[in-house]
């Protein structure tokens, strides 16, 4: 019964949700602004670390960039225009997320592009087997008839 | 014909491991410099302390300069210290520094007193504004900026005299043509 309790507890624990670096001295105090701030700090790439967010890292690098990212939702700047100046200080690797364009397309399109031709040919190799089994096989001549008699024959030896 | 299909495993793999086998030389910790080709962003940093002037964006123009993102708790700057001392005791070109992320704010002071001031100007950058704002990842890093105050390269680490001879001072004779 405690076990259970002790399991339940654990479960509870785990779903919390992530709480990330952000320092309560942070936080805005609009919720609604907060909220778009944590939104926009989840998409950046903390570029110190690398792979994390900068809502996620403790880098100092990554605290100021949430402060940025707050002063700059409180001048009026939208998400996107945020995320934007982001990029056009760090480029796309700031990005968690690779954007989708041309020099792109062979990482988000490669693995689907590799599916189809591998269903493409497993469908011309099943097809084409399944061609060669349906076709019966041609009739014994006479020659062949007689060879197969002379076997059955001498089966017992 | 169907003997030449044989080899296409053969060929995808050929290039995939091409794509790999450059990937692996590549340092993905160097990020992309955003700026070059680029006007230097605009800022205005104040004095660090003790000191009166500031560092602004328009005080690069009409010279070829250095931009050099430094802070006092960084090692590599240190490193890399005497030799912007020698850039600047012999003239080369002037340095203009940016005191990056100080917590303390007599520290840079106290560092530059101690070791020695490289800089033309200094600008307090205690919150990164500037250097988010030059895509910085980590001190020391140091931008080249043309007469018109564009920048050109940008150099992540210190500058050694091996970068100085290889690369920035043959970059500076260019852009003072």
């Amino acid at each position: 019964m405690r076990r259970i309790a002790v399991l339940l507890l654990l479960a509870l624990a785990l779903w919390a949700p992530a709480a990330g670096a952000v320092e309560p001295a942070e936080k805005l105090a609009d919720p609604a602004l907060e909220s778009r701030a944590r939104e926009i700090s989840q998409v950046l790439r903390c570029v110190v670390c690398q792979n994390q967010s900068i809502d996620d890292s403790n880098a100092e690098l990554a605290h100021d960039m949430r402060l940025l990212v707050r002063e700059r939702l409180v001048k009026g700047e939208s998400n996107q225009q945020v995320i934007d100046y982001m990029v056009s200080r760090y480029g796309d690797f700031v990005l968690l997320k690779p954007p989708v364009k041309a020099k792109t397309y062979a990482l988000w399109f490669g693995p689907l592009a590799l599916f189809l031709i591998a269903v493409a040919v497993a469908v011309v190799f099943v097809r084409r087997r399944a061609a060669a089994t349906a076709a019966a096989p041609a009739p014994l001549s006479d020659d062949e008839r007689r060879r197969l008699d002379e076997l059955m024959k001498g089966g017992d030896r | 014909m169907k003997r030449a299909l044989y080899f296409l495993p053969l060929l995808v793999f050929a290039v995939l491991a091409g794509y790999f086998y450059v990937g692996l030389g590549m340092d993905p910790r160097t990020l992309p410099n955003m700026l070059e080709g680029k006007p230097v962003p605009a800022f205005d940093l104040a004095p660090i302390k003790g000191r009166e002037r500031g560092f602004a964006n328009t005080d690069l123009l009409g010279q070829v300069t250095l931009v050099n993102v430094f802070g006092s708790w960084c090692i590599a700057c240190q490193a890399e210290h005497p030799f912007l001392m020698r850039i600047k005791e012999a003239g080369w070109v002037p340095i203009y520094g940016i005191d990056w992320r100080e917590r303390d704010p007599d520290a840079g002071p106290l560092w530059l007193r101690k070791w020695g001031d490289p800089y033309t100007v200094v600008g307090d950058d205690p919150k990164s504004h500037a250097a988010i704002a030059f895509g910085v990842t980590g001190a020391p890093e140091t931008f080249l900026v043309d007469k018109q105050g564009v920048v050109r390269y940008k150099q992540v680490g210190p500058i050694t005299p091996e970068v100085w001879e290889g690369t920035l001072w043959p970059l500076i004779q260019e852009l003072r043509k």
